[in-house]
């Protein structure tokens, strides 16, 4: 299975690798998926006090889509609104990406990350986490 | 050194120039029909396989009649299994095997067992060797088949067929053994090894894809399989269709090369796969996979712990290699064979297999050891498993969200 040139980009210049302080109250940190299933996403966000993403950071241990996607949307994290941020669909990953079906489910991981940050912000301010009541396609 | 390097000779290998050489007439000026009796032209082709009986025959210990050609290794396991339970179901209709064979044998009991038939699956010890205590508690007055195989294609570990052959037989049992990874690469002896019908493949071995052979015992005892398709008669009715008369000659001739260079090339591969062993351990957390006394020359299955496999590779570029974790493929299951050794699912998706062989130089392993220590470590730094395990956090102690 080839790659696409996107993807290649992401995985061989990740973007924004690393770790934000996970004690401080601004920072959302994200962590989906498992080790026995091959994907495990960490992401984290430092939002500001207009609730806009100041910076983004990603650790994944996955295969090449899974790195690409979670590079991506740290990429497209960054100067977001939380709001904005919520918004972002896995299938807008996927299309970025150009990824093929059988790695949607990178896409998917790489969504369900953002949202784990955001909530895990939202908790952190004392404020409910947002239900997602989205089917993934 | 040209790039891309090949190191994945477990899944198939280059074909020896010299055994296209020998293949090449019998495209064009030696096409017979070797089933033709009545020409020259048949004779050509006839005289053609049966050399290449020989030569099969001779490397493994057997004697040329006891040589079946087949379309590879997957219809020998596969003639072996159903054809041995079709032949012998009145005297018992026990099978067993290991949880680590080839999907073609573990497929082929499945097709028994729906016929009827009861197959055992052996575990395998933490080393991928069977236990031979259990396999002889499993042993019934109905068993009529055991079929271990050789030498293990993801770990090359090599099985103690001897004894186990001795166990078989011990209960009146037929021994069956998928060998495609061990004829050609270590010393085979169908005699001295004890075994009834033995699997082998001719693109294993610097051959052409599309032939290999069953091999089925004539005396002591006399072994039947049931045909599996119905057609001329070829192969002593075993076997029917139109022989693949280059295919066969290229299988000859790549039997024959192998054994001529085995000794020497044992060593050779051996030495450069410990280079590379002992070159990618000195990596924290990495582990080679399966017993390392009793293994085929030229295999190392290697986890790097908290980096995933298909991930490794894709970094790991100008590498030919393979990996347990099974990213790629629809199901997210990795390895069945690293988890019967009782590997945790995230050491299994780490795993990378590197198949060394013919035409592997010691420039390339090294360029192979350089290459994947970068990937390795540039992989970790990705790795949140691995930030996790450096400050010392239990990742066991993490409720994960599987998905």
């Amino acid at each position: 299975m080839a790659y696409s040139d996107k993807v290649i980009d992401h995985y061989t210049n990740p973007r924004n690798v690393g770790t934000l302080d996970k004690s401080s109250h601004k920072v959302g940190t994200g962590l989906v998926g498992a080790p026995e299933c091959g994907d495990v996403m960490r992401l984290q966000i430092e939002v500001n006090d207009d609730n806009v993403i100041t910076d983004a950071k990603f650790k994944t241990f996955g295969c090449g889509s899974a790195i690409a996607s979670s590079s991506l949307a740290t990429e497209w994290l960054k100067g977001k609104s939380i709001d904005d941020a919520m918004k972002i669909d896995n299938m807008d990953i996927v299309e970025e990406l150009a990824l093929p079906p059988v790695k949607i489910h990178c896409s998917v991981l790489a969504e369900d990350a953002i949202k784990a940050a955001i909530n895990d912000f939202r908790v952190k301010n004392g404020l409910a986490p947002i239900e997602s009541e989205k089917v993934h396609h | 050194m040209n790039v891309p390097i090949y190191l994945d000779n477990n899944a198939t290998t280059p074909m020896d120039p010299r055994v296209l050489e020998a293949m090449l007439p019998y495209f064009t000026s030696k096409f017979g029909n070797a089933a033709s009796r009545n020409h020259p032209f048949g004779w050509v082709a006839e005289e053609g396989v049966d050399y290449a009986r020989e030569q099969v025959a001779k490397l493994i210990g057997a004697n040329e009649k006891e040589i079946i050609f087949t379309s590879g290794a997957t219809e020998s396991d596969n003639l072996a299994i159903k054809g041995v339970f079709e032949m012998y179901k009145e005297k018992g209709n026990h099978i067993i095997t290991t949880v680590t064979e080839h999907k073609a044998v573990l497929d082929a009991c499945k097709h028994v067992e729906k016929l009827g038939g009861k197959v055992t699956y052996l575990p395998v010890k933490e080393d991928g060797l069977v236990d031979l205590a259990v396999l002889e508690a499993a042993m019934t007055t109905e068993t009529i088949l055991v079929s271990v195989m050789y030498g293990n294609n993801e770990i090359g570990v090599i099985q103690p067929i001897k004894e186990i052959s001795a166990i078989a037989h011990k209960y009146g049992a037929l021994f069956m053994t998928d060998a495609v990874q061990a004829v050609g690469k270590i010393p085979v002896d169908v005699n001295a090894d004890g075994i009834d019908l033995l699997a082998l493949s001719a693109h294993k071995i610097y051959g052409p894809k599309g032939v290999g052979a069953l091999y089925v015992r004539r005396k002591g005892p006399r072994v039947k399989v049931t045909a599996q398709m119905d057609g001329g008669g070829h192969e002593r009715g075993m076997r029917s269709g139109t022989l693949n008369v280059p295919g066969i000659v290229g299988l000859g001739k790549a039997c024959e090369l192998c054994g001529l260079e085995m000794e020497s090339e044992a060593k050779r591969l051996s030495a450069l796969r410990d280079k590379l062993e002992s070159a990618l351990t000195v990596l924290e957390e990495s582990y080679v996979n399966g017993n390392v006394e009793h293994r085929l020359p030229h295999v190392a299955n290697i986890s790097f712990k908290y980096v995933e496999g298909e991930g490794l590779m894709m970094a790991m570029k100008d590498l030919a290699v393979s990996s347990g974790s099974a990213c790629t493929s629809a199901s997210l299951e990795p390895s069945y064979v690293l988890k019967s050794l009782g590997l945790s699912d995230d050491l299994a998706h780490s795993s990378i297999r590197f198949g060394l062989g013919r035409f592997t130089t010691e420039e390339e392993v090294d360029y192979a050891v350089e290459v994947t220590l970068k990937a390795v470590t540039h992989l970790r730094e990705l790795s949140p498993l691995w930030e996790m395990f450096k400050e010392g956090i239990d990742l066991d102690s993490i409720e994960w969200a599987e998905h």
